[in-house]
Formats: structure tokens, C-alpha cells, sequence
């Protein structure tokens, strides 16, 4: 499934932008953008997401490269995490007050 | 009269009707809204929300790459080479912003190309600040302080509208404007401490910018069609109204700092209700602009087309030269796989 907002219509592809910045730190979705290719897509994102020195590094990758996860499925798809609270500390509440635990 | 689709088209009926069975998605979108949580790109949205969106959207974006040109015609003649600077970064800023929110708009299934085409057409609409010339250097001052300062007012709510991709443009909007009212702000207070010639020309701007500013936040409230449903959605968070007088009542002291009179004979401080009142806004002509008889949309509109059309041999030719390139790579990795072969 492609991402939101490519068309094939038009002249330049969309692509999407990740910016790391700065090091230590993932890069991080930022937006999107138009480019003939890759070489001025990273150019492209270079002027347009880090003018005042918001990055490091810079990602781009074609927008209908990305794979989603079904959006009608929402519910089902991430339905696994629920009711499952064991799986986070605040569930083991009997070590309240033991210290380093 | 037929019922208008969407999420509130049953409170419009009056009689007591049963309330209508939601589909699931429909209550989910509510229930978000309700939450004032954000709605994404690929949830399910009213075709109403998503059309009114795209209006705003899309309109906003053109204003921003319109509003490039009162201030280009002054990069040449800016009076110093670190106004110059700030200007060609002012600018491309604008551009910047134009280009967030073309991406923000895509995202709900319109593309650039159609929403350039409808510019250049002159069907879709943008800011009519920007029908108004720029004849002066202090226009790039009162540009700075006057309209980017009531855009700012009227953007920073718009950070938590409830379409994420627009709510975080935005947020990057925001960021980038405040050094625009401020080299604005920073222009006329220049001016206002230079000679006798250079205050009478920071205040004749500030004359001609005040009101068109002011006509910026849109018509008053019982005259503006879309804001009720707008705020209803959470895509705007304040009426029209309110934000002119949070914009004037900020405007106040800083004109106060600058040395400038506010061109409004009827402003004062009202002690009942701690603001100050304004006089009457000229809406003939605002609805003038809009309309297309402003002073300058005939050249605006020229000029985004002839810009337009004068590049086109230039994205022609890198989408031109990217499908080449991408031809010879494959040849390259199937003339690869064949010596892997033999």
C-alpha cells in the first residue's frame, strides 16, 4: 500500500523525508516532497527541512516505496498489546518502596 | 433542501427525529474529535471535512508562494547587503511553507499539480494581502509586523488543528515566522529613529498596511459561512473576531515602542471589558480584493503563471533526464546478472 498523498499523475514523484538531528538521535519523519530523482530529492530536503540547522543526515525514499500497515484494520491489527499490562513495570505493584527495583 | 453529508448534518433538522445508526468509522471520527485527538491521512473522514481541508489548506499554501512576491521586488534594492540577506531567507522561508502545506493538502488525495493548475487558472483563491504593492522600503517593515504578526496570530491555533499533517506544518510555520515579524518589526523601529524623511515613510506604510491586516482574520463572525462548522471539526480553535482583537490588543503597546500611530481614529481602551475597541473595517473592500479588483491581483496572478510557464522546460527536463537514468541503471544490473550467469 502506497503512502498517503503519491500520485501517479504527476511529474515528479513524492518522496518522504527523514532528518536526523543530530547524532545519537534516529532519524525522524519530517515531511514529504517532490524530486525527478534521488540525487535532487536529497538536495530538495536539504534546502527545505534544514535551513536553520535542523539536521546531521538526511533520508529520502521514494513514497510509494513505504509499506503501511492496513488502516481498516486498525483495531485487530494492534489488538495484541491490550490486557496485557504485565508487560509493563507499573503492573508489579507488591516491590512499592524496595529501593533500586 | 437536501441534507448536507456528514457528522452534523442531523442537527440542522429540527424536528425530533431518531438519531441516525453512525457506521463504526463515523463514531470513531467523532469520538477523536471529541477527544481532541488528531485524525491522520488514512482514517476515515466525512467527504465535508476533508473538502473543507483541503479549501483551507490548499489556499493557505498559495498565499504563502504568492507572498513571495511583495518582498522579492525588494531584494535588488534592499538597502544594505544584511537586509538583502534576510530578505532572500524571508523569501525562500515562504517558499518553504508553501511547499509544507501543498505535502500537508496531498496527503488528502488532491495533488500539487491540480492545485497549481487551479492557481494559475485563477479559480482558487489565496490572501488578498497580497493583492496590495510593496512601493516602499518600509513596506518590507510593516510586511514584517503587520501581516506576518496577524498570521502568526492566526496560525499559532491552528498548531493543534485536528488534521495532523496540517496541525504539524504548522508547527514548523510557526517557528520560522517570528524571525519574520521581528526583522519587520526591527525595520520600522530603524526607520522611526532616522530622519524627519525616513519616519514620515515608516509611518505612510504602517497607514496603508493597518487595515488590510486587519481584513486578514477573515469577515466578522456573523458573516463568515465556514467558521462555525470549521470550529466544530477543531480545525480552527477561535472565531475571526476574537483573533482581530487579540491581534490589535498586542498591536497596541508595540506601535506604542515604535513611535507609530494605528490609523484607526475610533481605537481606544475600553475599561469594561479590558480591550480596545475598534473602529469599522472597510469590508467593500475586502470583498473588492477577494473579488479580484484589488490593486494588484492581475500582476500577482501574471506572474505566478509566466514563472510557471518559464520553468517547465526545466522540470520537463529533470523528470526527462531521471527516467534515463534510471533506464541505464537497469541495463547496467541486467548486463550484471548476465556475466554472473555465464
Amino acid at each position: 500500500m502506497t503512502a498517503p498523498g503519491n500520485s501517479a499523475t504527476e511529474i515528479w514523484p513524492l518522496w518522504e523525508v527523514f532528518v536526523r538531528s543530530s547524532r545519537g538521535l534516529s532519524h525522524v519523519h519530517v515531511g514529504s516532497l517532490h524530486a525527478p530523482d534521488e540525487t535532487l530529492a536529497v538536495r530538495n530536503a536539504r534546502d527545505l527541512y534544514t535551513r536553520r540547522g535542523e539536521g546531521v543526515s538526511v533520508w529520502v525514499v521514494p513514497a510509494d516505496a513505504i509499506t503501511t500497515s492496513d488502516p481498516d484494520a486498525k483495531g485487530a491489527f494492534f489488538e495484541s498489546p491490550s490486557g496485557k499490562n504485565y508487560r509493563h513495570a507499573s503492573y508489579y505493584s507488591k516491590s512499592e518502596g524496595v529501593k533500586h527495583l | 433542501m437536501t441534507i448536507p453529508a456528514g457528522p452534523y448534518a442531523a442537527s440542522t433538522q429540527s424536528a425530533p427525529v431518531t438519531e441516525p445508526e453512525l457506521s463504526p468509522e463515523e463514531q470513531q471520527f467523532n469520538d477523536l474529535i471529541a477527544a481532541d485527538s488528531r485524525i491522520e491521512p488514512r482514517d476515515w473522514m466525512p467527504e465535508a471535512y476533508r473538502k473543507s481541508l483541503v479549501r483551507q489548506i490548499s489556499q493557505h499554501a498559495h498565499s504563502e508562494i504568492i507572498g513571495m512576491q511583495p518582498e522579492s521586488n525588494w531584494i535588488t534594492r534592499a538597502p544594505s547587503l544584511k537586509r538583502k540577506a534576510i530578505l532572500i531567507a524571508k523569501v525562500q522561508d515562504e517558499a518553504g511553507h508553501g511547499l509544507y502545506l501543498y505535502s500537508a493538502a496531498q496527503t488528502l488525495g488532491t495533488s500539487r499539480d491540480d492545485m497549481t493548475d487551479a492557481l494559475i487558472a485563477g479559480k482558487a483563491r489565496y490572501s488578498s494581502i497580497f493583492n496590495y504593492p510593496t512601493p516602499t522600503w518600509a513596506d518590507m517593515g510593516s510586511i514584517g509586523w503587520l501581516v506576518d504578526g496577524a498570521a502568526i496570530c492566526n496560525q499559532v491555533p491552528l498548531c493543534r488543528a485536528s488534521y495532523g499533517p496540517y496541525g504539524r506544518a504548522m508547527v514548523r510555520i510557526c517557528k520560522e515566522e517570528s524571525f519574520h515579524q521581528r526583522q519587520g518589526f526591527e525595520i520600522l523601529l530603524e526607520l522611526m529613529q532616522g530622519t524627519e524623511a525616513q519616519r514620515q515613510m515608516a509611518q505612510e506604510s504602517v497607514n496603508r498596511w493597518y487595515w488590510p491586516a486587519l481584513m486578514m482574520f477573515g469577515p466578522p463572525d456573523d458573516d463568515s459561512p465556514n467558521s462555525a462548522q470549521s470550529m466544530k471539526w477543531k480545525i480552527k480553535r477561535h472565531s475571526n473576531d476574537e483573533l482581530r482583537q487579540r491581534f490589535v490588543n498586542m498591536l497596541v503597546p508595540q506601535a506604542a515602542v515604535l513611535g507609530v500611530t494605528l490609523p484607526d481614529p475610533d481605537l481606544r481602551w475600553n475599561d469594561e471589558t479590558q480591550m480596545y475597541d475598534l473602529g469599522e473595517i472597510d469590508w467593500t473592500e475586502f470583498h473588492e480584493v477577494l473579488a479580484g479588483r484589488g490593486p494588484a491581483n492581475a500582476q500577482r496572478l501574471q506572474r505566478r503563471r509566466d514563472a510557471h510557464d518559464e520553468g517547465r522546460w526545466v522540470r520537463e527536463a529533470a523528470a526527462a533526464y531521471a527516467v534515463k537514468i534510471a533506464a541505464r541503471k537497469k541495463n547496467a544490473s541486467a548486463a550484471d546478472s548476465k556475466d554472473l550467469a555465464s
